[in-house]
């Protein structure tokens, strides 16, 4: 065995046969699941019913307003103003709509009050604008001689079909799915990086405060050491992704089958057939058919190359600073700068990518190596041309390789200074020693 | 034909090697020669550029120019597997467990996974700590893992062994059993490279030595003959005599008269005396006499004493 790839496998045994691995490996998507759940039941879960007091001087509204799971009403009518807003202020109520009599429509739309301590719920009050706003229409539209009945009768409702140019049907929210596909991938890949890469860092920086530097690179250049390093982490999180990757299309071949939609179906058949059979389909089976329909396989290889060169890329840093300081709490000045890219190709991808995945931003941003992983993952499920997808990765790999090369300057000094914080500039100057 | 016969008897010759690190000159032009089969005595100062040194020929680091030979060959990468270097800075990785971390750091070495075994059962056999296979180095003790360190510096068998400080940390057992294995190995053939500041050592256990402070070879060569350099012509005498006003009249016409102890049954007048350019004869006469001689004995000069005699001047 060459002296690399000793190195890599010690690398990637030692992280695979950590228990936080395996824990990790197994738990998080249990745990996403498990979270999933949770959100799902707090959702279902009732809420406290709230009661607003009306005081209804025109003695018309009131019989408008339905109670609803979350609020009720009471008639007040009868009772004082003054008496109400203080049993507001004693929180006995949610709040106090009030309603004066005023001979003119106009005048009383614009003098509806509601009174209450904390800043309204914006959807009680759209909805109590809805209502009475219909009614007072109503009104007017009866003083003015016209037929309300006629009017909501011709009144007519659009509802647009949504379809695809291969025919088939779709419903609204189809691109919900490509956003989240997206959005899950891109998250992921910045997930990764950070997460492997701070191993990375981990490890260099066990490597120094164990001492046992020194005598590996008596035996090894810094430069194998380095990337040995960076590839058996690399093979861990690909090991990690794959089991995640496994797991997830089984529990989609199962929901799926659950749901009886045919896998598989939409490539190999017929456009009139697939036709045929998305007319019978509900919406969680187009649902479902969409996720298939998501190209999945371009989805899984390209995370893997966005993840080995972004990884490496980022991972590279991580082991120049894990070089340069004495332990962790040393590298957060260093880390700073690495995260931040980071954090702008997860905000690209969620603020443009998704109102515009083909847009200029987006587009520029996917071919930049620091932020092309994030973004063009982000970009991939709405369909990216290949060219671009081939220049964006030519890019991440060769500026990779000028990454690497200045990451092994820094390291190799680095890894031999003890008890000094560098700065920004020693690292500068150690890359031409 | 003689200069051939010095070359091939030397595992390591240093010419001229020059190293900076930016405006920092680490070594000036520094030579050495080290004899096949020597345990050298590598002293200095910290800050001196032992490190430096060591590590340039561990091809840690490149020299900015000078070369070296290892055994007669310009230093390439083969060479790594000659060389067990156990540096001052040294550990292990402490989650992993003894044997698997042996075998790694020995394969790394360039040895097959099956000479790594069986070099290791015997090692572990001889220092007799079969049972550490399995334990992670974390669970050990420091000297435990101290001794874990050495085997895995002389596994591959190298033909020269390089350590730093090599008993720091050691309890005075080990580090008598590890003294007693590297004079072992020395017996074997192995040359050893011995940087230390434990002057007691060097004394007790090198032939060769050399000095490095700021940056330059100041002293080089057998201890002897180092020492035959720095004689100073002076020896400790201990004379029994009823007329000590009358004896110290006499020498100190002659000589230069110091004060000295040394262990002895009697109690006798104890001096160093420094003959300057008379013979240690001229001396004996004077002192017969005037008493008894109990005691007359040439001082040799520590290499404590010559360490820091080059270093402060």
């Amino acid at each position: 065995m060459s002296k690399l790839t000793l190195i890599i496998r010690r690398e990637f045994l030692a992280k695979v046969r950590n228990k936080s691995f395996i824990v990790m490996t197994f738990l998080s998507p249990l745990l996403f699941v498990g979270i999933g759940v949770f959100v799902g039941f707090l959702s279902t879960m009732k809420p406290e019913v709230k009661t607003i007091a009306v005081h209804d001087e025109t003695g018309n509204y009131f019989k408008l307003l339905k109670n609803s799971d979350e609020y009720h009403y009471t008639d007040f009518s009868l009772i004082d103003v003054k008496t109400l807003k203080d049993s507001i202020i004693s929180e006995a109520y949610e709040g106090l709509l009030l309603i004066p009599k005023k001979a003119n429509p106009d005048s009383l739309a614009k003098s509806i009050d509601y009174i209450s301590n904390d800043s309204p719920d914006f959807d009680i009050i759209s909805d109590l604008e809805k209502t009475i706003g219909q009614s007072i229409t109503q009104q007017k539209y009866a003083s003015n001689g016209l037929d309300t009945l006629k009017i909501k009768e011709l009144k007519s409702m659009v509802a647009i079909n949504i379809k695809k140019a291969s025919g088939e049907k779709s419903i609204q929210g189809l691109n919900w799915i490509k956003t989240i596909a997206g959005g899950a991938f891109g998250y992921l890949i910045m997930m990764f990086i950070v997460l492997y890469g701070n191993m990375v860092m981990r490890s260099v920086i066990e490597e120094k405060t164990s001492r046992i530097i020194e005598v590996i690179i008596s035996s090894v250049k810094p430069f194998q050491l380095m990337m040995g390093k960076i590839i058996g982490t690399s093979l861990a999180g690909i090991l990690q992704f794959l089991i995640w990757a496994l797991l997830g299309l089984s529990a989609m071949f199962i929901l799926s089958s659950v749901f009886g939609v045919q896998v598989g179906a939409t490539g190999a058949q017929s456009q009139q057939a697939m036709e045929m059979a998305s007319k019978n389909m509900s919406n969680v089976q187009l649902y479902f058919q969409e996720i298939w329909n998501l190209p999945i396989a371009t989805l899984l290889v390209s995370f893997m190359l966005y993840f080995i060169g972004g990884y490496f890329l980022y991972s590279s840093f991580y082991a120049a600073i894990g070089a340069a300081v004495d332990n962790e709490t040393d590298s957060q000045q260093f880390l700073l700068p690495i995260i931040l890219p980071l954090i702008l190709g997860v905000y690209i991808g969620f603020f443009t990518v998704i109102n515009d995945p083909h847009g200029t931003i987006a587009t520029v941003f996917s071919m930049i190596p620091l932020t092309s992983p994030i973004v063009m993952m982000m970009r991939i499920p709405f369909g990216v041309p290949l060219w671009q997808i081939v220049i964006s990765l030519v890019l991440l790999f060769g500026t990779f390789i000028l990454v690497v090369w200045f990451a092994s300057k820094i390291y190799r000094v680095g890894i031999l200074m003890y008890g000094k914080k560098p700065s920004w500039k020693e690292l500068y100057k150690w890359s031409k020693f | 034909m003689e200069f051939n016969y010095l070359f091939m008897n030397n595992i390591l010759e240093v010419k001229n090697v020059v190293k900076t690190y930016g405006d920092f000159t680490a070594l000036n032009e520094v030579s050495l020669t080290i004899p096949k089969g020597s345990i050298y005595g590598l002293l200095g100062p910290n800050g001196a550029g032992k490190t430096s040194l060591i590590r340039i020929i561990n091809q840690i680091t490149l020299p900015d120019s000078g070369e070296i030979l290892l055994d007669g060959e310009k230093l390439n990468l083969n060479h790594i597997q000659n060389i067990g270097y156990m540096p001052e800075e040294r550990g292990l990785y402490k989650t992993m467990k003894v044997g698997e971390q042996c075998l790694y750091l020995a394969q790394l070495k360039g040895l097959s996974k099956l000479d790594a075994t069986k070099e290791l059962k015997y090692w572990f056999e001889r220092l007799e700590i079969q049972g550490w296979w399995n334990k992670k180095i974390q669970e050990l003790s420091k000297g435990m893992a101290q001794k874990i360190q050495f085997v895995v510096t002389v596994l591959h068998k190298p033909k020269l062994l390089i350590l730093d400080e090599p008993f720091s940390g050691f309890d005075p057992v080990n580090a008598n059993l590890i003294k007693d294995e590297i004079i072992e190995l020395n017996k074997q053939g192995t040359s050893v490279i011995f940087s230390t500041h434990r002057m007691e050592s060097v004394e007790e256990m090198c032939d060769h030595i050399a000095l490095i402070h700021k940056s330059n070879k100041l002293i080089e060569g057998k201890l002897s003959d180092v020492k035959k350099e720095y004689r100073t012509n002076t020896y400790e005498v201990g004379i029994l005599t009823d007329n000590v006003e009358g004896l110290m009249f006499d020498l100190t016409q002659k000589f230069t008269l110091s004060q000295t102890d040394f262990k002895s049954l009697n109690d006798e007048l104890k001096l160093a005396i420094n003959l300057g350019n008379a013979t240690p004869n001229e001396l004996l006469n004077t002192l017969v006499q005037r008493g008894q001689v109990t005691h007359f004995v040439e001082k040799i000069p520590s290499v404590n004493d010559i360490f820091i005699k080059t270093v402060t001047e």
